[in-house]
């Protein structure tokens, strides 16, 4: 046995995140519960919604209130619902132990992640536009780069939050808590339904929500009314505080 | 002892890690030289996977120091992850994911892997190829981790009790899969409480107890003491008291129908033993005399009223 160290060997960096982030989006779409949660509920609230005027959107067409909405609606659904379930349950089966004793770096398996979010959202937020487009009459009145730029914001946001409440909670806990806060969110954030319906300070909050002020500021970029600053600067704000407790709270193993 | 810090694959010292008020590695050292198989041989809670996961890096000693070809697991994290494999206690996997998707993936992690395909033959996966992780039987949910810490062509080892829960077919077959590891002169280091498992694959086996080592040595260096032994197997629940009389020397049952006795092979004792026997009409089972099976020296080693034999032999 000679006492020769072997030259270091290289980590394929890109193939490695490439490699990661595909098994990352085909996981995500494997699991039938969370196809439901990410694409089932946004385009079917989408489409009965904008056939079916039960709730109050305004007096403009119901297509027009729902899209911006539906589309902040799958930013959560994926970013809170998804992720989170999905990193759970990762932990929960020490994947996430394992890959940490991998040559993949953590930084590299968040990006890996973040890649397969925004993928799976491009496909999201391209059906539920073909949807509305194609089968509800809507027309677009600009604001299309920014209502991306607004998504991608959101995603990062959503995402933070899931993979805060993934890795501190138990992965039990982590479903129902994420389950529960979506559900909540939808109801007070005032994306499928006007929200003036709501009592005033229950409509405050949902504006100081992430998932209302997501969808405030997309309904503005669509609409051509350019950045509403306010609900944009809420999302932010959310997204800093969920990345900064993040970092200093997400445990890898079990 | 052929032990030289320049060489050591694997070298630590007076590794110390708590949780809380428990001390589960108390002033450990250990070296392994390259291509050797060390077993971590100890009951449950021992500290065999604490010591390995301060290996693999996983945890941060509380005190002491852990150096893995040369680096320090922690700091050196980067360099040292591609030349290093580990298997986990349990898990690691995604349930949802197929054995040969997990293996590709783990290969797009290295420069230079093992080709997926043909390592999935090589462990028997290659039939089980498009079943879900969930869907395999606990021992094919081995091997994947097993052939998931082999794809990146390791250096170094790291086996976390590798036939936990296996059948005696599978782990024969994960034994044979250690062994190739040994004929390609990669490090080895399991953790198991199974003694045929260590005395069978490890070069050395390092007996821990309470997070200290105990006994470290060849499989033959530690069954074969200065002063062989005399054990036997019969019912349980003898009269020690009256038979260590009758002897004249000292008889423990160390689990039930299991008994030693502290006196050299000697044929008056053991015409002594047979009189007795015959006396309490006690059918002999089993009687063992010189070389003493590794289970005597690790029950000897890790009982708990025997600290002070536990000494000698670590010496």
């Amino acid at each position: 046995m000679s006492g020769v160290v072997p030259a270091e060997r290289r980590v394929p960096l890109v193939p490695a995140i490439l490699a990661q982030a595909r098994m990352e989006l085909t996981l995500l779409v494997r699991s039938g519960e969370s196809l439901i949660v990410t694409l089932g509920i946004p385009l079917g609230i989408l489409a009965f919604f904008s056939l079916v005027e039960v709730l109050p959107t305004g007096d403009e067409p119901a297509v027009d209130f729902l899209l911006p909405g539906v589309l902040a609606i799958s930013v959560a659904a994926t970013g809170l619902v998804a992720v989170a379930i999905q990193t759970a349950f990762e932990r929960k089966y020490g994947v996430l132990k394992l890959l940490g004793g991998t040559p993949l770096p953590r930084a590299a398996f968040v990006v890996a992640k973040a890649l397969a979010v925004a993928a799976l959202l491009v496909v999201q937020s391209c059906l539920a536009v073909a949807v509305a487009t194609l089968g509800l009459g809507w027309r677009p009145a600009g604001g299309i780069a920014l209502a991306l730029a607004l998504v991608l914001l959101g995603a990062a946001t959503f995402t933070a939050l899931g993979l805060l409440m993934a890795g501190a909670l138990r992965a039990e806990a982590t479903l129902a808590a994420a389950n529960a806060v979506f559900l909540v969110l939808l109801v007070v954030s005032g994306v499928t339904f006007d929200a003036s319906a709501l009592p005033a300070p229950l409509a405050l909050l949902g504006q100081a929500l992430p998932l209302g002020a997501l969808g405030t500021a997309l309904r503005a970029a669509l609409h051509g009314d350019g950045i509403a600053v306010v609900p944009t600067a809420v999302v932010a704000g959310w997204g800093l505080a969920a990345v900064a407790l993040t970092v200093r709270t997400f445990r890898w193993e079990p | 002892m052929h032990e030289s810090a320049d060489t050591a694959a694997i070298e630590v010292r007076g590794l110390t890690k708590r949780y809380g008020d428990t001390v589960a590695v108390d002033g450990l050292d250990l070296t392994v030289e390259p291509g050797q198989t060390l077993a971590l041989l100890g009951p449950n809670g021992a500290g065999k996977t604490t010591t390995i996961e301060c290996c693999e890096g996983y945890r941060a000693p509380d005190a002491g120091q852990v150096r893995v070809l040369g680096l320090d697991p922690r700091r050196d994290a980067r360099r040292l992850r591609p030349r290093v494999g580990l298997m986990l206690q349990e898990g690691g996997v995604y349930p949802l994911a197929e054995p040969g998707e997990v293996l590709r993936l783990f290969a797009a992690f290295h420069a230079d892997p093992l080709p997926p395909d043909a390592l999935l033959e090589r462990v028997g996966l290659a039939d089980a190829r498009r079943t879900r992780f969930r869907d395999l039987s606990g021992g094919q949910k081995q091997r994947l981790s097993l052939a998931l810490a082999l794809v990146g062509r390791p250096e170094v080892v790291f086996l976390d009790e590798p036939t936990a829960g296996l059948d005696p077919a599978a782990r024969r077959l994960t034994w044979r899969h250690v062994e190739e590891l040994r004929a390609d002169g990669v490090t080895v280091v399991l953790t198991t409480h199974l003694l045929d498992e260590a005395e069978h694959l490890a070069d050395r086996v390092a007996i821990v107890d309470a997070g200290r080592l105990v006994a470290l040595g060849t499989p033959d260096e530690l069954t074969h003491g200065d002063d062989p032994e005399v054990g036997f197997s019969a019912r349980p629940g003898l009269d020690v008291v009256d038979l260590s009389r009758h002897l004249g020397v000292d008889v423990v049952e160390q689990r039930p129908g299991r008994y030693h006795l502290f006196a050299p092979n000697d044929p008056a004792l053991i015409a002594r033993l047979a009189g007795w026997l015959e006396a309490h009409d006690v059918r002999l089972g089993e009687l063992r005399a010189g070389k003493r099976s590794l289970e005597d020296v690790f029950l000897r080693l890790t009982a708990e009223d025997d600290s002070t034999g536990a000494r000698q032999v670590a010496s």
